[in-house]
């Protein structure tokens, strides 16, 4: 085991771990609003680690919903994940075995992923274990304290970590996005289908999972069409 | 009852994400597709943040000042805690000079 790999991930990891600590928080508040028992919300969180897809499916789960119906729906908002996968998949390389893969693939969330892809040096198992650690227990942990304080923690110390997490996204697209223009065009053809997702009529009622994955193939098939990249650019990624 | 949705839920999110971590382990020949996957996630990153991040803080203003703080700070080249912490504290500021105004 190498612990320098393993402390560099615990390290990386704990701001996610903060944020969803406090997204969790609203997650179990939540459940327990909707008749679901403060562990049993915390189960769902330790079992998914997904956020969006929690939601959706606590809903659903309140509404008695069928199974067809929650498979249907986790599949929907949850397939971005898919291309997440095969991207990581990707920028593992052939290092990382099959074993700790099944491993990895249950903690690939928007964050730990954002956090892998942007890591300058290889990727090790000993890196994804630290990574995962702290995110999976505030998730875990935060939900269980919603659903047992309830709406203890102010409305607006809510809101403001909400926004943690898209702090971290920003920090990490931004200087990629100044660094190499081909980027900054991706990523503002991504927003501008982002913002019609939003905003247009007709096009708000695609579900917000189906509305990213939608901008992330309609974006980055554009620029892998337009501006593929060199073969030296590769080795950096 | 619950139980089974939770273990409905949760294999069917697991699968999305272990399926594609093992099948395509060999590096893909394609140079659109690694092209492809070069782009993935900046672009998904975007689509998750923006609008989203604008109803994520309460109100539209405060959501927008911590997107502006955190676009400027993460393009001065500002570490991902800082740039996440000024962000949350540009919320707290923000709604707390609503509520002064207001």
């Amino acid at each position: 085991m190498n612990w320098k790999e393993y402390r560099t991930g615990v390290r990386q990891g704990l701001p996610v771990g903060m944020g969803y600590y406090s997204v969790s928080f609203g997650f179990g508040a939540m459940a327990v609003t909707m008749g679901v028992r403060a562990w049993e919300a915390a189960l769902i969180s330790a079992a998914n680690m997904t956020s969006a897809g929690q939601f959706a499916g606590l809903t659903l789960i309140a509404a008695g919903a069928a199974l067809w119906e929650m498979v249907l729906t986790q599949l929907v908002i949850n397939s971005r994940y898919a291309l997440m996968s095969m991207a990581l998949s990707q920028r593992m390389g052939e290092r990382i075995g099959f074993w700790p893969r099944l491993f990895v693939a249950f903690f690939n969330t928007d964050e730990i992923f954002a956090l892998a892809m942007a890591r300058k040096e290889p990727l090790t198992t000993p890196y994804f274990l630290g990574l995962a650690v702290l995110p999976f227990l505030g998730w875990t942990l935060g939900t269980l304290c919603g659903g047992v304080l309830g709406s203890v923690l102010p409305e607006f110390l809510g809101a403001a970590l909400g926004v943690m997490l898209y702090g971290m996204f920003i920090a990490i697209v931004v200087p990629a996005a100044r660094g190499e223009r081909t980027i900054l065009l991706a990523v503002a053809l991504a927003l501008a289908c982002s913002c019609l997702f939003a905003w247009t009529p007709g096009l708000k009622e695609v579900s917000s999972g189906l509305a990213i994955v939608a901008c992330t193939v309609i974006a980055a098939a554009v620029c892998a069409w337009r501006f593929p990249i060199q073969e030296e650019e590769e080795a950096a990624v | 009852m619950i139980y089974l949705y939770i273990l409905t839920m949760a294999l069917t999110t697991y699968l999305i994400r272990v399926l594609p971590l093992t099948i395509f382990r060999k590096p893909i020949k394609s140079r659109f597709i690694r092209s492809f996957l070069h782009y993935v996630p900046y672009c998904c990153l975007t689509a998750m943040t923006f609008p989203s991040i604008l109803s994520s803080a309460g109100s539209v203003l405060s959501g927008g000042a911590a997107l502006v703080v955190a676009v400027i700070l993460a393009y001065r080249g500002k570490g991902l805690m800082v740039v996440a912490l000024s962000s949350s504290a540009a919320v707290l500021v923000t709604q707390g000079l609503m509520s002064l105004i207001g």
